[in-house]
C-alpha cells in the first residue's frame, strides 16, 4: 500500500512540577498511524488528547520522545536542505486565522516571502501570476486581497487566504490544526468545503485535526479518535462514527448537538475529574468515566485490536468479539 | 401563554468612535423589538459580528461610551409593574442586577479572580448584595447553592487554576444563580468548549432553569445548541432581528433565506452531500447595504430588497419574519 506520511509508535512525554515532585506525562502514547496521498484523515478528540502535540512533531516543531515520522513524496526529490525539501511537500494552516498573520503588514508579503523563500518565481510578474492562481483556488480575487491589512478581511476570508499561502509550494500534505474551530459557523462549511475541493482536483491529501466531529464526518475518509495520548479507535469515517464500538467514541458522537429539536439530550454524563488524574491512569485511560469498567480496565492497558479495518482500544470490546 | 419579563422598544444601540475628527457609527443593534417571556429559554443566534453581545449590553443597562443608546427603551416588566431601564439610578440599577436580571458575559471562564479561592468569590458576591451575613453564613449559602446545582462541594476550597474550563464556566454559572434571578442572560457560555464538557454546560443551564424556573436568554452562534436547549429561538443579522420563532418551527420551517443557510448548513450524520454555505462575507456594520442588509448575498433578491428594509411579518403568534418573500408573494 502506498502511504504519503507514516508515524510509528510515536510518544512525547512532558515533564511538569520541580524536580522534587516530577510528573511525567504521556501526551503522545505511542500513536501509530498512516495518511494515503489523496485522501482526508480526521485526527479528531477533546482538547488536552495530544492531537495537536501529534502535529507539531510531524511538523518538526517539537523533537518526539521516541518512534519515528515517515514522510514521502516531497516534489524536488531528495534535496540537501532536508528542511526545504520536507516543507515543500508538508504545509500546515493553524486553529486561529488572525494569529497567523501579523497586524502590521500587508499580506501580500507572507506570499512573496514563500516565494523567494522556496524559489518558485523567476521574476515578480511570475510571482503574482503564482499568487493569482492559488488564490482562484481558494475562491478569492487577487484584487480584493492585494494591499491590505489582516484586519480587513473576515476570519473566514483569513483562514483562506492562510490556505493559499500554503498552496504554493503545491505541497503533498496540508497538515490543518483547528482550521474551522474560530470561524463563524456559517462561513465553516466553506473552509471544510474548500478542502473537499482540493482533495479531488488536485490529489491533496489533508491531515484534518478537530475537535468536530461533525464536519469531520462530513469531509473525511478515515478517522481517529484520540483521547488522553492514545488513538481508541481508527478506521472509515462511516465505520468510526455511524457505528462506534469505543464507549469514549460513543459518548463523543452522543455528545454533539444535532440541529434537530426532537433529538435533544436524554441521558446525564459525569465529566471527568481533572487532565492530570487520568493521563496517569494505570490502566485504560477512559476506566474511570466508562459505565462497563471492570478491574481489568483499571490496572492493565488494553492492546490494539482489528475488527476487519477499524481498530479498537478497549478490553470490553475485545471480549465481545474474540 | 406566559407573562412577558423583558421587552424592548425599537431598541438602537450604536457604537459612535471618534476616528482622527471623523465620527464614525457602528450600527450594532438597529431596531430591535423582543419579548422574551417568564419560564423559557430564548436563544439569539447569528454569525460574529451581527450585534448579539451588543443587544445583551443593552438588555442588562451596561451601556458604556463608545456604545450609546441611541433610541428605543428596554423594559423590565417584574413585581408587578413595567420599569424603564433608561430611567434608572445607578444605584437602582445595581440593585436590579442579580437579583432581577444576571449576566454570564463571554470569556466568563476569566471571571474568576486567580488569587481568590471561589468560596472567597462567592463571599464578596453575597456581601456587597445580601447584608447582614457573617463569613460563615456566606460560605453557608454558597455549599448550599453549589451542591444544588450538582457540582462537588470541595471545589470551594480551590483556586480557578485548578479548575478545568467546563467546571469554570460551571461555577460562574452557578454564581450568576445565586440570587435567584429572574433571568439570566449568557453571551456564548459554550463557545471554547469541548463537546463533551459543552454538554455538561447545556445540561447544567437546563437543570439551573428548572431549578429557578426562571427565563434564560442564551446567546450562540451555535444551532446545535439552541436546538437543544432553546424554546423560542431569534436569528439576527447585521443588527436586526430578521427572524424569531419556537425552535421546532426555526428548524422545521426556516422562512428567511439566511435562516435557512444557517441551518442547512451544518453537516449531519449519516449524509455526506455536499452543503453550501451563506455566500459573501457578513457586511460591516459601519456601512450597511441599503435596504434589506443580506441582499447582497441573497440568492433570491428582488428589485424592492435593495431599496427598503422589508417590515415583520407575522405568520403565527409564535412565528415572525422580515423579509419582502414571505408574506407578500
Amino acid at each position: 500500500m502506498e502511504t504519503l506520511l507514516e508515524v510509528n509508535h510515536l510518544t512525547k512525554v512532558f515533564s511538569l512540577g520541580s524536580i522534587f515532585s516530577r510528573v511525567r506525562i504521556r501526551a503522545v502514547d505511542n500513536v501509530s498511524f498512516y495518511v494515503k496521498p489523496a485522501e482526508i484523515f480526521a485526527l479528531a478528540g477533546e482538547s488536552g488528547c495530544g492531537k495537536t502535540t501529534t502535529a507539531r512533531m510531524i511538523l518538526g516543531f517539537e523533537e518526539p520522545t521516541s518512534g519515528a515520522i515517515v514522510h514521502r513524496g516531497g516534489q524536488g526529490g531528495e534535496s540537501e536542505n532536508k528542511k526545504v525539501w520536507f516543507t515543500e511537500g508538508v504545509q500546515a494552516i493553524f486553529q486561529d486565522p488572525f494569529g497567523t498573520f501579523n497586524p502590521l503588514r500587508i499580506v501580500d508579503r507572507y506570499f512573496f516571502e514563500t516565494i523567494g523563500n522556496f524559489g518558485l518565481a523567476a521574476n515578480g510578474k511570475e510571482a503574482v501570476k503564482l499568487i493569482e492562481e492559488k488564490l482562484n483556488a481558494v475562491g478569492l480575487s487577487y484584487d480584493e486581497f492585494s494591499g491590505k491589512y489582516p484586519s480587513e478581511f473576515s476570519g473566514g476570508q483569513l483562514q483562506r487566504i492562510s490556505i493559499a499561502r500554503a498552496l504554493l509550494t503545491d505541497p503533498t500534505l496540508l497538515i490543518a490544526d483547528e482550521p474551522v474551530s474560530m470561524v463563524d459557523a456559517s462561513l465553516r462549511m466553506s473552509i471544510v468545503n474548500l478542502f473537499k475541493k482540493l482533495k479531488e482536483e488536485s490529489g491533496l491529501s489533508v491531515l484534518y485535526i478537530t475537535h468536530d466531529l461533525a464536519t469531520a464526518y462530513y469531509v473525511s475518509d478515515r478517522i481517529a479518535i484520540m483521547f488522553r495520548g492514545n488513538i481508541v479507535e481508527m478506521g472509515p469515517v462511516e465505520r468510526v462514527l455511524m457505528d462506534p464500538q469505543h464507549p469514549y467514541t460513543r459518548l463523543l458522537r452522543e455528545s454533539i448537538p444535532e440541529a434537530d429539536p426532537k433529538k435533544r439530550w436524554g441521558s446525564r454524563i459525569t465529566l471527568s475529574d481533572t487532565e492530570h488524574e487520568e493521563y496517569l491512569r494505570a490502566g485504560c485511560k477512559f476506566a474511570g468515566r466508562c459505565s462497563d469498567a471492570t478491574e481489568m480496565c483499571k490496572t492493565e492497558s488494553p492492546k490494539d485490536v482489528y475488527f476487519d479495518d477499524v481498530l479498537v482500544k478497549c478490553h470490553q470490546c475485545t471480549r465481545k468479539y474474540p | 401563554m406566559n407573562e412577558t419579563v423583558l421587552r424592548t422598544e425599537g431598541l438602537k444601540a450604536f457604537y459612535v468612535l471618534d476616528v482622527f475628527g471623523t465620527q464614525k457609527v457602528v450600527k450594532a443593534v438597529n431596531e430591535v423589538n423582543i419579548e422574551i417571556r417568564e419560564n423559557e429559554v430564548y436563544g439569539i443566534a447569528g454569525e460574529s459580528g451581527c450585534g448579539k453581545t451588543t443587544l445583551l449590553k443593552a438588555l442588562v443597562a451596561a451601556i458604556e461610551p463608545p456604545l450609546r443608546l441611541i433610541g428605543g427603551k428596554v423594559y423590565y416588566c417584574g413585581y408587578g409593574k413595567e420599569i424603564d431601564v433608561s430611567s434608572l439610578s445607578a444605584e437602582e440599577k445595581r440593585r436590579l442586577r442579580w437579583e432581577y436580571i444576571s449576566y454570564v458575559p463571554q470569556g466568563s471562564m476569566s471571571v474568576l479572580n486567580p488569587v481568590m479561592k471561589v468560596k472567597e468569590t462567592y463571599r464578596d458576591f453575597i456581601e456587597s448584595h445580601v447584608s447582614g451575613k457573617t463569613r460563615e453564613e456566606a460560605y453557608e449559602i454558597a455549599g448550599r447553592q453549589i451542591v444544588e446545582l450538582g457540582l462537588p462541594r470541595k471545589i470551594l476550597d480551590t483556586y480557578p487554576h485548578q479548575l478545568s474550563g467546563g467546571m469554570r464556566q460551571r461555577v460562574t454559572i452557578a454564581l450568576a444563580a445565586l440570587l435567584r434571578p429572574r433571568i439570566i442572560v449568557c453571551d456564548e457560555p459554550t463557545t471554547a468548549l469541548d463537546v463533551v464538557v459543552q454538554r455538561g454546560v447545556v445540561q447544567m443551564l437546563r437543570d439551573v432553569q428548572k431549578y429557578l424556573e426562571n427565563t434564560i436568554v442564551l446567546v450562540t452562534h451555535d444551532m446545535g445548541v439552541q436546538a437543544n436547549i432553546a424554546d423560542r429561538v431569534g436569528i439576527m443579522y447585521a443588527g436586526k432581528m430578521v427572524e424569531e420563532a419556537t425552535t421546532e418551527r426555526i428548524f422545521g420551517r426556516p422562512l428567511h433565506p439566511y435562516t435557512q443557510y444557517l441551518i442547512n448548513s451544518l453537516p449531519r450524520f449519516g449524509d455526506k452531500t455536499t452543503r453550501e454555505s451563506v455566500p459573501g462575507s457578513p457586511p460591516s456594520l459601519i456601512d450597511l447595504p441599503s435596504g434589506c442588509p443580506f441582499h447582497p448575498r441573497c440568492p433570491y433578491v428582488l428589485d424592492i430588497c435593495t431599496k427598503q428594509m422589508p417590515g415583520f411579518v407575522r405568520l403565527e403568534p409564535n412565528h415572525r419574519v422580515a423579509c419582502w418573500l414571505v408574506g407578500e408573494g
